[in-house]
């Protein structure tokens, strides 16, 4: 249930903006793979490309290859919904749909696209995501009230458990866990940690600790000023990144000289 | 130095010098009352007069008063307060003079027996002459009326709702500020400011182009009325679904669903009470339309429960012909008692609307608790 990711020579463009130029990266099946880099760098920006997701916004397109497990998801007829159903996507902040219970946001992936599913299969689904979320034993009574009244860090295990509901190949994680405290961040890494024995994770964090704490391998992103497009520096495995980096400025970077 | 350890009671605290006292404003108020009284004795009395001259000595008194204990700062405090309480009163007083005055002069009529359950189908002068010299009970009801209006504004409702809805849908969801949704924008504002005498003209040419010269129904009537709450309706779902955050979107589209099935599975049910309570008050906003209803539907005396064929009541035009044509014209009395009593029930009608308004707002609200 994982797949792996080739990037070619992909550039990323808003309307004439060049945003992100040339990355090419290969991320491993059943791995973590972190992205790092300051703010504005374009990690955001790529890691929406992953699944699609930056065809949100008005104006912005891609060129290169993104291949998951070699079919390109640029290629054409390739249908962007039938690419994010494979490419699960969590958010910087949680979001719960406002409407649904508990279950039903666990539900939603299925309920949504108005699959067919008996009460005991959905019952299932629902402790299993919860369980691979880390979170059934907190909701397991109150499965009916709505996913609003959690705390921030239950919504985003919750938003976790609705990602993994559906059973993608890849799990997009956009800082997860920029608006949560220490513990329930930690509750979040821990679970980071058991996904990818199943899952190829891929994660932007800001934390470089974070960075260090659950990736394998870590991509450094940066941008040569404002306006200029972002790139990737230098990307390979996590312990070589923040102890011994080729690229002088990922050194300063992890070593907290700027950025 | 024992001495600054035990409290002084007889000593006001330090912290509280230089306040007025409490009773301060009902002392001024009725300081105010009492001279108002004298000086409107003086000029003629009367109420309007009493009120409005008290209002001002009471801002006056209070505010020189706060000014002289207080200080500045709290004189222009209580001078802001006496000015934002006063406009409240003065919006407040047409509203309160408006359901009064109709309670008062639509009850006897609401309350006469049948007036609810028979139309003035055979009722003619001869009765409300007799009714006024024998005092014998007023005759005739509002049976009629009562159903055309609620046809015609269900009617106008099933029309414009989906236009509405599926307008603001492509506005905010499809339309991505080209130039197609600019131009909506700009003639769904036009179309807010078209006088309603305007869209009765529009439709009635328009059905007797269509259905032949003549052709007055509670349709027409129906399609008049939506094109007065169509544009209410765009306006206020757009309002609504532009709030739903897009995270929801994202968070749907990220769970592979399709667009078409996340704006009705997600942001529509996201919306919901804001559209619904929108519509409502479009409902309320037409429901009171006399003069489109009068080119369109004409008036009836006898009941007409067929939308698609002959003329129809309303409230609205009942009312208006009731005070103006009296069905007996040597004693307009019994007339005009029917007009304050069709009066009270459009007005209990339109407030049940806002009601049921709020009531779907509250049920449909996304849900919180823990």
């Amino acid at each position: 249930m994982s797949k792996r990711i080739d990037v070619k020579d992909l550039n990323v463009y808003y309307g004439d903006f060049l945003a992100v130029e040339d990355v090419s990266i290969n991320i491993e099946a059943k791995s973590v793979t972190a992205f790092i880099g300051p703010s504005g760098c374009g990690k955001s920006t790529f890691l929406r490309t992953l699944n699609r997701m930056h065809e949100v916004i008005p104006g912005a397109r891609v060129e290169g290859e993104v291949l998951l497990d070699g079919d390109n998801l640029y290629g054409p007829g390739v249908d962007p919904v039938a690419v994010r159903s494979q490419i699960g996507m969590v958010f910087q902040r949680p979001n719960p749909f406002p409407t649904m219970s508990i279950r039903d946001n666990v539900l939603a992936g299925v309920k949504l696209n108005n699959k067919k599913i008996s009460k005991g299969e959905a019952d299932v689904l629902v402790e299993r995501s919860l369980k691979g979320a880390n979170l059934w034993n907190e909701v397991k009574d109150r499965l009916e009230k709505p996913g609003s009244g959690l705390s921030g860090g239950q919504q985003q295990r919750l938003c976790i458990a609705r990602a993994i509901a559906v059973e993608p190949q890849v799990i997009l994680m956009d800082e997860p866990c920029s608006a949560l405290d220490p513990i329930s961040t930690l509750a979040i890494e821990d679970l980071i940690n058991e996904l990818k024995d199943q899952y190829t994770v891929v994660i932007v964090t800001h934390n470089m600790q974070q960075a260090a704490r659950v990736s394998d391998r870590t991509a450094f992103f940066n941008i040569a000023g404002t306006g200029k497009p972002g790139k990737l520096i230098e990307y390979g495995d996590t312990h070589t990144i923040f102890s011994n980096p080729v690229q002088k400025a990922t050194e300063d970077y992890v070593s907290g000289r700027f950025g | 130095m024992t001495s600054t350890l035990t409290p002084v009671r007889s000593k006001r605290s330090a912290l509280t010098k230089g306040q007025l006292p409490k009773y301060a404003p009902y002392a001024v108020l009725g300081a105010a009352l009492i001279v108002g009284a004298a000086i409107l004795a003086l000029i003629g009395f009367n109420a309007f007069g009493w009120g409005l001259v008290s209002a001002i000595l009471f801002a006056i008194g209070l505010v020189s008063w706060s000014a002289a204990v207080e200080g500045s700062r709290k004189a222009k405090d209580k001078l802001a307060t006496c000015l934002v309480v006063g406009s409240f009163l003065v919006a407040l007083l047409p509203l309160v003079s408006v359901i009064w005055t109709v309670l008062v002069n639509g009850v006897p009529g609401l309350i006469n027996p049948g007036f609810l359950t028979n139309s003035m189908n055979g009722v003619t002068g001869a009765y409300d002459n007799k009714a006024v010299e024998n005092g014998t009970p007023v005759l005739g009801g509002i049976y009629h009326a009562l159903l055309g209006t609620v046809e015609i504004t269900l009617l106008a409702t099933v029309i414009s709702v989906p236009v509405g809805l599926l307008t603001a849908i492509y506005l905010v969801e499809y339309g991505q500020g080209g130039r197609l949704a600019k131009a909506i924008t700009f003639f769904v504002d036009v179309m807010t400011g078209i006088p309603s005498i305007v869209a009765g003209l529009f439709a009635a040419a328009f059905f007797f182009v269509v259905m032949g010269p003549g052709t007055k129904t509670g349709a027409v009537a129906a399609v008049a009325l939506s094109v007065l709450m169509i544009p209410v309706v765009v306006r206020s779902s757009e309002e609504m679904l532009r709030i739903v955050p897009n995270e929801l979107r994202e968070a749907a589209y990220a769970l592979g669903v399709r667009k078409w099935r996340t704006i009705l599975k997600v942001v529509i049910p996201t919306a919901i009470s804001g559209i619904a309570s929108g519509v409502t008050l479009a409902i309320a906003r037409v429901i009171g339309e006399t003069a489109p209803i009068l080119v369109t539907a004409g008036f009836a005396t006898s009941i007409n429960s067929n939308v698609f064929g002959g003329w129809m009541a309303s409230l609205p035009t009942f009312i208006y012909t009731q005070i103006l044509n009296p069905t007996s014209p040597s004693n307009p009395d019994p007339s005009s008692q029917r007009a304050w009593g069709a009066a009270l029930v459009l007005i209990i009608l339109v407030m049940l609307l806002n009601l049921v308004a709020r009531l779907i707002a509250r049920i449909f609200a996304p849900k919180t608790g823990r």
